[in-house]
């Protein structure tokens, strides 16, 4: 299917790898803010993730080991940013930026024997009957299983915050933590596994730069999705289906451009490079005119029994 | 990057300020990239190496890397200034006015800034000829491509990019009429994931060669990836992706400027500078060419290094014309300096537009 010169086939499954990293990351945050933390060591928690999934992926040659080590190394470096601001009330922006730098420095020194190396390539999953369709199939339906693991954690995050029990204490605690504490809920524990949470799918979502977006270790190769992604969360309002809709616009624009400017399409190539970020603030910012949408009541507010 | 780069700025400025070492000269690198890039960058920390080991205890060398182009630039050389060094090289296009802005401030100290055409009394500028290399890419390009079509990553519309893009242009016309060039402007130096969809895009859109202006390896994993893809190492060898996708390479070689230039400072006879070397003098090389290129191409890219190293063939040799078919240069005239330093204009053939 070719419109504009342009082969869908082709650019949907690029739009959806270059996707991933930054919806992995931005859900795990929103977890995070939903629980009245900001975390801005997102940055430091995807690049230890892809330095360590790399890692690993290149030393067993199962690059599914990579992940789940991406997943534990930025959960780990995320317990960090939890001890700091939880049990030591540090403040929660220079704790973030501080996890930010201690990710990208690590990293650079573990990973420097790493350098120029070829990881094991990820599998692609054809799921059966689906994938047959002509089109859709190699469209939608045959992708590895970080791609689809990435919508299912998104479906996951909207079922468990909007139709659960544990969502609903967990918004309770961000949106006001000195009434979740009075009701007997314990505000530090539940920020704590948030917190974990985050860093997990932060950390795969960097393994996912290192192992399928790319694939090599270069260090600094996050160049910035973290941020990306923080940014994406407030745009998408804390919305789970959202943040997979502005990762994918993001995504996909950013793909697309790349595309047209490579047929060599007649827009000027400045407004096709900002077009990702333009479109995405504005369509994202649109959908949020509708209904009430405000920032956790809690966000980034210490927390301590005492008080 | 920009909050890591400020705050290293802060520890690196209380860092070395108590590690003052008796030096008789101190030099400072600002870096667009990680060292560990495999590219740009990665070469220029290679010289500052090399000229720790030449002058070893006399000089003492600090750098900082992924240094924002902007203000941020003018903070880093500042803080450089005041810890005392006394050269500093400021190694990319983009930190051409915070160097002449910085420098205005402090006399005594000297700068060189590398690929910019801005000098004043305590300012240098230094740049290799890099198209002389892509000239060479370019014949390769035109005798290897089954799909007729070259993608090109390209950073920024500078004169440096386009000056390359023609080079290569030129050349593969010349074996190849029917080439196209796909060019693809990425707007970063340095940010593998980037590169990389740029690679996948020009490839998914039919091109079979990939030349890149930016500073990582990414696009060379992105070929290697979808195979039967030929790639060129850019400003590094980039080896680790020989024989296939890395055909040959530009390499860039600052350590000899870079130890000559510290000794004048040294022998106290550091003066302002314009400096543009290519193949010839060894600040541009060519790397080895791999066996996946036939005999008989690699046979003819090497007479062509040869004879641009001589001085007995220019890149830019009419008759050329300019994209909009207006006369640049008759037939045996070769460009002058001048315009290739301010180059803003694609030669006849070219689809594209220049950005403005």
């Amino acid at each position: 299917m070719v419109i504009f010169g342009i082969d869908l086939v082709l650019l949907i499954p690029a739009l959806m790898i270059s996707a991933t990293p930054v919806l992995l990351a931005a859900i795990g945050e929103a977890v995070v803010e939903k629980s009245g933390v900001l975390n801005l060591g997102v940055e430091g928690m995807m690049i230890t993730g892809a330095v360590i999934g790399f890692i690993i992926a290149v030393n067993t040659q199962v690059p599914i080991y990579g992940f789940f080590c991406a997943a534990v190394a930025g959960a780990i470096l995320s317990v960090i940013f939890a001890l700091l601001t939880q049990y030591m009330m540090s403040n929660q922006v220079a704790t973030g930026l501080g996890l930010t730098m201690v990710g990208l420095g690590l990293s650079a020194l573990i990973g420097k024997p790493y350098e120029g190396i070829k990881s094991p390539t990820l599998a692609k999953i054809e799921i059966p009957i689906l994938s047959d369709i002509p089109i859709l199939g190699p469209m939608i339906f045959s992708h590895d299983a970080i791609v689809y693991f990435s919508i299912f954690v998104i479906a996951l995050v909207a079922f468990v915050i909007n139709k659960t029990r544990i969502g609903l204490v967990l918004r309770a605690v961000g949106e006001n933590q000195e009434a979740a504490h009075a009701l007997g809920y314990k505000v530090i524990r539940i920020r704590f596994i948030a917190i974990m949470f985050g860093g997990a799918t932060a950390g795969i979502g960097g393994a996912y730069i290192s192992l399928a977006r790319v694939p090599q270790w270069t260090e600094g190769m996050t160049a910035g999705a973290g941020w990306i992604a923080l940014a994406l969360v407030v745009f998408a309002s804390w919305k789970p289906w959202r943040v997979l809709l502005g990762a994918y616009l993001f995504g996909g624009i950013t793909v697309l451009q790349l595309n047209l400017q490579a047929i060599g399409v007649a827009i000027p190539v400045e407004i096709l490079s900002m077009s990702p970020y333009l479109v995405t603030i504005v369509v994202l910012v649109g959908i949020s005119l509708f209904g009430h949408h405000t920032a956790p009541g809690s966000l980034a507010r210490p927390f301590h029994a005492s008080q | 990057m920009k909050f890591k780069s400020v705050l290293t700025g802060v520890l690196l400025a209380f860092g070395l300020g108590t590690a003052a070492v008796a030096a008789d000269v101190k030099v400072g690198f600002v870096y667009v990239g990680p060292i560990g890039d495999g590219g740009w960058t990665y070469e220029h920390d290679k010289g500052r190496l090399a000229v720790e080991k030449h002058f070893g205890d006399r000089v003492e060398t600090i750098y900082q890397e992924n240094v924002p182009e902007g203000a941020d630039a003018e903070r880093v050389m500042t803080t450089m200034a005041m810890q005392g060094a006394d050269l500093i090289f400021t190694t990319s296009f983009g930190y051409m006015d915070p160097t002449i802005n910085v420098a205005k401030k402090f006399p005594n100290v000297k700068f060189e800034h590398a690929t910019g055409y801005k000098r004043s009394d305590n300012v240098s500028t230094y740049s290799a000829r890099f198209y002389e290399g892509r000239a060479i890419q370019g014949h390769i390009a035109g005798k290897m491509t089954k799909t007729n079509k070259v993608g090109y990553i390209a950073s920024f519309p500078i004169p440096e990019v386009i000056r390359g893009i023609n080079s290569a242009y030129i050349h593969a016309k010349k074996v190849n009429p029917d080439i196209e060039f796909n060019i693809i402007w990425v707007y970063t130096w340095f940010d593998p994931a980037k590169e990389a969809d740029a690679a996948k895009a020009l490839i998914d859109q039919g091109a079979d060669v990939v030349l890149q202006h930016t500073d990582s390896t990414a696009p060379q994993a992105a070929a290697k990836e979808a195979g039967n893809v030929i790639t060129f190492g850019q400003a590094s060898d980039m080896g680790e992706y020989a024989p296939m996708p890395r055909v040959s390479s530009i390499i860039d070689d600052w350590a000899p400027y870079y130890i000559a230039r510290t000794q004048a400072v040294l022998d106290g006879t550091w003066e302002s500078v314009d400096t543009w070397d290519g193949i010839g003098p060894g600040m541009v090389g060519i790397g080895e060419i791999s066996d996946a290129v036939p005999a008989d191409v690699k046979a003819e890219a090497l007479a062509m290094r040869d004879a641009i190293a001589n001085g007995t063939y220019h890149p830019f040799t009419g008759p050329i014309k300019k994209q909009d078919g207006s006369d640049w240069l008759a037939a045996g005239e070769t460009s002058d300096d001048g315009t290739l330093l301010g180059m803003n204009f694609y030669v006849e053939g070219i689809t594209a537009e220049v950005p403005k």
